[in-house]
């Protein structure tokens, strides 16, 4: 390049102004990047730094294990909230496993376009409603189908508001979320694959089993501990329908008390005791925990999955 | 050239003005807008290239030299390192993750991997011409307007004429001239291809590289871009990574032929496809593997 | 051999079921909370603020709530953006293609995606308290802006993925930088992005666990940063819980408003999809 022209020179300036702008906007972009994901450290930090008051008072093995709560008095047993926790999970995820596993098999493998065409737009829709509109259709549905029709069957008196309407209700909503964890997990199987077992004979439900269940495994296994991790945080709306007793739970058709609706019907209200507050903060960062770690194994088992199959 | 990033005196042009009084004197060219000098051209010479991707040495101990105004063919079978030369020419490597090169490569006598390049000028003058063409979401007119505005154009008078004069250049302009603002990826494909090059040259490399260009497109297109190759190489210097042995036949001047990563044999088209002197060549030119 | 057909047959037919079961489970929601929400709706639910006697079953509407809501997520949306579209661009763009520290920072956007609201709240309510913030709605935008941050950069990030290295190479080539590229880019995946921010502006507007400490409830409209804000999702949520049916009604009106904007929002999210991909090359 010579330098006779004007334009030349006006070409130098700017190249040099250019570059400067993708230099600055590349920094930028990092500082945001940075932070955002350093956010993930502040919230473990803030919520750690929180509950460190009880657990100088006690044990973190007396606190998960006692089940006495008399947070005036200063008992924290976190017992009932976690087993209800637990509860509340399990069931969802007992019913819905295998509804989603065959809606996404019957989705992917089986069904025609048109199908498809009206049965993804639904799930989008049950994806995207809010967690306040599934509680108040559990408690309009769900709750007096329980307490009038199913519960009579099984215990002499039940409100309706117990750990199986809040599993069910649960269920619907970590539904569409497995549907399309465990869509993607099939598309991304070879179709070779597919007809290499159909041409050998077998029917379409045995390629299913034997090649397609066979294969996604693991990645069935990371979805499903997805969807716990999902499930475990919900909150309103198993606030709304769990009834929000504080008691080891016996039965299913008897009230339990999950982790997030303890955080939710307590905090901002109690702290004029320090202790509880940081009880409460404790609850917080058990969720945190949990979520974490079950993201983090189903996201790796995933990405390694995806590796293999490509 | 290195251009200083802060340059202390910045004068700062009134654009509009001076544009002005350019255009009515009749000074602007819309084929020599950034002033490029002639005299200063000369060829690419590769020396000692490797290039390693996630620990696969996929060049090895390259050593090349491109000759200008002429088209040079790199034929090989696939996977024997042709596109990953072409990009390497053009620091296009640099995006693509585990990515270790040595080695150098000079244009124009500019080191091209030295430490604090300056890349984008040299990208500049080099146009890359994919195997599937590529427009860019924009519309006809922007895509081929989009080189000339980030390196500094913007006057829209000078605009028309440089997407005029390119779109002629290739041919393109009575096809498409009723619908220069509608989105390029309304036309046929081998329009695109043809508007991808127009807009390549339309920031004026002096290299044009070229990635299997033909081989998405149907025989009459191929053949318009042949064509179009034969009439470019007496400006431009055309390196053209090719599958088929026969456009390597038809419009070659200098071939190199590759295998495993090496270059095995480079010469004029004449002398390789006459008389080759390596094994490998003679078994590849014979359609023993491909 | 028999038996094979028999499982295929069976099979086939559990399929259906449960695939129609998720239809029945959309139809059921839907129904009731609009079958509900109309008896309770009229015009002045959507124009009205609470009157004095709002909340024993006596005259005025929701409007405090829709208002608030609108306010929260309509910020929180905008700051939302300015911080996650920059990150999407950087992971996509400045950042090589597989490079680790992209992937990092995908598995730490993971993370956040999944932290429960709940937690944002707690969260977000420790640090106001730290600052001397009461419940307001600045507090309800700095959490609702955490809890988008993570959905937005995810769904974006899934559609920046998808852009053709070919295109990016195009625009290098010319002598374009890295900065200049995005702004070719952002013509191919902005009605991606945009489809994607409408869906989870739908998640943010319907999340009330975050919002519940860190807003507050009032039954005014907002009128500084410092004053609390109603919400939909919470005016559902408080009035459900009141004793008095006339209340209640009135929860499932907010019900059927909250659906209503979810829906039309998602709607909206597909019609961008299909009529604004005019530069887009497929």
């Amino acid at each position: 390049m010579n330098t006779t022209g004007e334009e030349c020179k006006i070409a130098q300036k700017t190249s040099g102004i250019r570059l400067l702008k993708d230099k600055m906007a590349g920094s930028v972009m990092l500082t945001f990047t940075l932070v955002s994901v350093l956010l993930v450290v502040l919230i473990g930090i803030g919520l750690m730094i929180k509950s460190m008051p009880i657990l100088h008072e006690k044990s973190l093995w007396e606190l998960l294990c006692t089940s006495k709560w008399k947070p005036m008095r200063g008992d924290f047993g976190f017992l009932p909230f976690i087993l209800g926790s637990l509860w509340v999970t399990i069931i969802a995820i007992i019913w819905t496993l295998p509804v989603a596993l065959f809606t996404a098999i019957f989705l992917t493998e089986n069904s025609r376009t048109w199908v498809k065409k009206i049965v993804f737009p639904a799930l989008d829709i049950l994806a995207g409603l809010p967690s306040v509109v599934y509680g108040v259709w559990g408690i309009l549905v769900i709750v007096p189908w329980i307490s009038d029709w199913l519960a009579p069957h099984f215990v002499e008196y039940s409100t309706g508001y117990s750990t199986l309407a809040a599993g069910i209700v649960l269920g619907i909503m970590i539904l569409p979320l497995l549907i399309s964890l465990f869509v993607e997990l099939f598309s991304s199987v070879p179709r070779e694959l597919r007809e290499a077992s159909l041409s050998l004979g077998a029917t379409r439900w045995q390629t299913t089993k034997y090649v397609l269940l066979k294969r996604t495994f693991p990645g069935i296994v990371a979805s499903v501990t997805l969807a716990i991790s999902r499930a475990m945080g919900e909150t309103i709306a198993v606030l709304m329908v769990c009834g929000n007793i504080v008691q080891l739970p016996e039965s299913l058709f008897d009230g339990c008390y999950p982790l997030p609706a303890l955080i939710a019907n307590n905090y901002g209200e109690m702290l004029s005791l320090p202790l509880y507050e940081s009880a409460l903060m404790l609850a917080a960062l058990i969720l945190f925990v949990v979520v974490f770690v079950f993201n983090i194994v189903s996201r790796l088992i995933l990405r390694k999955l995806e590796q293999k199959l490509m | 050239m290195n251009i200083p990033l802060l340059n202390k005196k910045i004068k700062w042009y009134n654009r509009s003005d001076w544009n002005e009084t350019e255009l009515k004197k009749g000074f602007f060219r819309p084929d020599q807008k950034f002033c490029t000098d002639d005299s200063r051209r000369s060829n690419i010479v590769v020396e000692h290239l490797n290039v390693s991707i996630q620990e696969n040495l996929i060049l090895k101990d390259v050593s090349a030299t491109i000759p200008d105004r002429k088209i040079t063919c790199i034929i090989g079978p696939s996977g024997c390192g042709k596109s990953t030369l072409l990009k390497s020419l053009n620091r296009l490597l640099d995006y693509t993750e585990g990515v270790k090169v040595a080695g150098k490569v000079l244009v124009d006598g500019e080191e091209l991997y030295a430490p604090g390049v300056e890349i984008t000028h040299i990208r500049r003058k080099m146009g890359l011409f994919s195997q599937r063409p590529c427009p860019l979401p924009m519309s006809i007119y922007d895509n081929i307007a989009y080189g000339c505005r980030i390196h500094g154009i913007r006057n829209r008078k000078k605009l028309n004429m440089v997407v005029r004069h390119y779109l002629q250049a290739v041919g393109l302009w009575e096809e498409v001239k009723e619908r220069l603002h509608t989105p390029a990826g309304r036309m046929s494909i081998g329009q695109q291809q043809r508007l991808c090059l127009a807009r390549g040259l339309a920031v004026e490399p002096q290299f044009i590289l070229a990635d299997e260009a033909t081989s998405a497109l149907d025989p009459i297109s191929s053949k318009t871009i042949e064509d179009l190759f034969l009439k470019l190489k007496e400006e431009y210097a055309i390196v053209l990574v090719t599958h088929t042995l026969r456009q390597a036949l038809r419009i070659a001047d200098y071939v190199i032929f590759m295998y495993m990563g090496e270059i095995i044999e480079a010469g004029s088209a004449e002398q390789i496809f006459k008389n080759p002197q390596k094994e490998l060549t003679q078994k590849y030119l014979a359609g023993v593997f491909s | 051999m028999k038996l094979k057909f028999i499982e295929e047959k069976a099979v086939k037919g559990i399929m259906l079921i449960t695939t129609l079961l998720v239809f029945l489970f959309v139809g059921s929601i839907l129904y009731t909370i609009v079958k509900n929400g109309w008896r309770a709706m009229s015009w002045e639910m959507i124009t009205d603020l609470p009157g004095g006697g709002f909340y024993i079953g006596k005259e005025g509407g929701l409007l405090n709530a829709i208002v608030g809501s609108l306010y929260i997520v309509g910020a929180s949306t905008v700051l939302g953006l300015a911080v996650s579209i920059p990150v999407v661009f950087y992971l996509n763009i400045y950042l090589k293609k597989n490079a680790k520290r992209g992937s990092i920072a995908r598995l730490a956007y993971d993370v956040l995606f999944g932290i429960p609201s709940i937690v944002y709240g707690a969260f977000a309510f420790t640090i106001m308290i730290y600052f001397g913030l009461k419940t307001s709605l600045a507090g309800g935008i700095i959490v609702i802006t955490l809890l988008i941050i993570p959905i937005f950069i995810r769904s974006m990030d899934e559609i920046a993925r998808e852009l053709p290295q070919d295109m990016l190479n195009a625009s290098y080539s010319l002598g374009a930088t890295r900065y200049e590229t995005i702004k070719v880019v952002v013509r191919q995946i902005a009605p991606g992005i945009a489809t994607a921010t409408l869906l989870s502006i739908g998640r943010a507007i319907g999340d009330a666990a975050a919002v519940l400490f860190t807003a507050g409830y009032t039954d005014n409209i907002p009128t500084s940063l410092g004053q609390p804000a109603a919400t939909l999702p919470l005016a559902v949520f408080f009035q459900l819980s009141s004793p008095i049916p006339a209340v209640q009604e009135r929860a499932y009106a907010a019900a059927l408003i909250l659906t209503g904007i979810v829906l039309i929002l998602s709607i909206l999210g597909r019609i961008i999809t299909n009529r604004f991909s005019r530069n887009k090359i497929q």
